[in-house]
């Protein structure tokens, strides 16, 4: 009983931590920074996972998106960025007109979520997900999880030839 | 009150429009996909989120990880072509790769 009313506390903790460090993404104008913020973002969203009783997707989400993503992006910074450049980040669309673009679509969201009528089941109490997934990932799914794999290779030989450096060297 | 589904919803919609914004006024293209990624994990929120609230089975969370390995292939190649308009242009501003633009 104690456990169910810290469900609230937690989750606004959590959901505290994902939203306000997504807009720390978002209007931090340092990329560094926002890459730092990324991170709080990714890790809060795990935590959220787990309250949703997924925790096979939050172990990886911090995995894949802390350990890989996160890590590529702040090499892709440091490999692209010069020292002086580090904070530069001008707009492309003005503050305004994206304000007035968020503002349309969050109003229109926002409201299409507290009208509709959800189909709510009764949610039991979390159990481990682990041995379902895996079962689902070697029968039902079985094709997605080839695929997938196919998909993975090609990222990675694509990503080698489109950073590889002395391509012309190569060909002539 | 009870947290219940659209709580959930209504921080996927925050997380969302973060994103939205970081896509729409960045000019550096890292910025950019950090957006992507950011509207991304708020798409797995609200998967995760039906798979909780309004079905019976894993089909959501089975959704949610190929989300995230595609999002993985997708920062990879992202990443290596920002690389490639660095080495070329010396610079990652969206707006000064316009050379196929007439």
């Amino acid at each position: 009983m104690t456990e169910f009313s810290m469900f609230p506390v937690v989750f606004y903790l959590m959901a505290a931590i994902t939203v306000g460090s997504a807009f720390g993404v978002a209007f931090t104008n340092n990329i560094f920074y926002s890459a730092i913020a990324l991170m709080f973002t990714l890790l809060g969203a795990a935590g959220l996972y787990v309250m949703l009783a997924a925790d096979f997707v939050a172990v990886v989400q911090v995995f894949v998106y802390v350990g890989g993503i996160l890590v590529l992006t702040l090499f892709a910074i440091n490999l692209t960025s010069r020292i002086g450049d580090v904070s530069v980040s001008n707009r492309s669309l003005g503050r305004f007109p994206s304000f007035l673009v968020l503002g349309l679509i969050g109003y229109s969201m926002v409201r299409a979520i507290r009208t509709a009528a959800w189909n709510v089941v009764e949610v039991g109490d979390p159990v481990p997900t682990i041995e379902a997934i895996g079962d689902a990932f070697l029968t039902q799914y079985i094709l997605p999880f080839e695929l997938a794999s196919l998909v993975l290779l090609a990222a990675l030989v694509g990503a080698v030839v489109l950073s590889r450096k002395e391509l012309k060297e190569v060909r002539g | 009150m009870e947290i219940g589904l659209t709580h959930f919803l209504v921080v996927s919609t925050m997380v969302f429009l973060a994103g939205l914004f970081c896509v729409l006024t960045r000019r550096n293209a890292i910025g950019i996909l950090m957006g992507v990624e950011l509207i991304l994990n708020s798409a797995n929120l609200n998967y995760l989120a039906f798979s909780r609230y309004s079905s019976v089975n894993y089909d959501g969370q089975m959704f949610a990880i190929f989300v995230i390995m595609l999002a993985a292939a997708e920062a990879a190649i992202g990443l290596a072509i920002v690389l490639g308009i660095y080495q070329t242009f010396h610079t990652i501003d969206v707006e000064a790769t316009d050379t196929l633009r007439l």
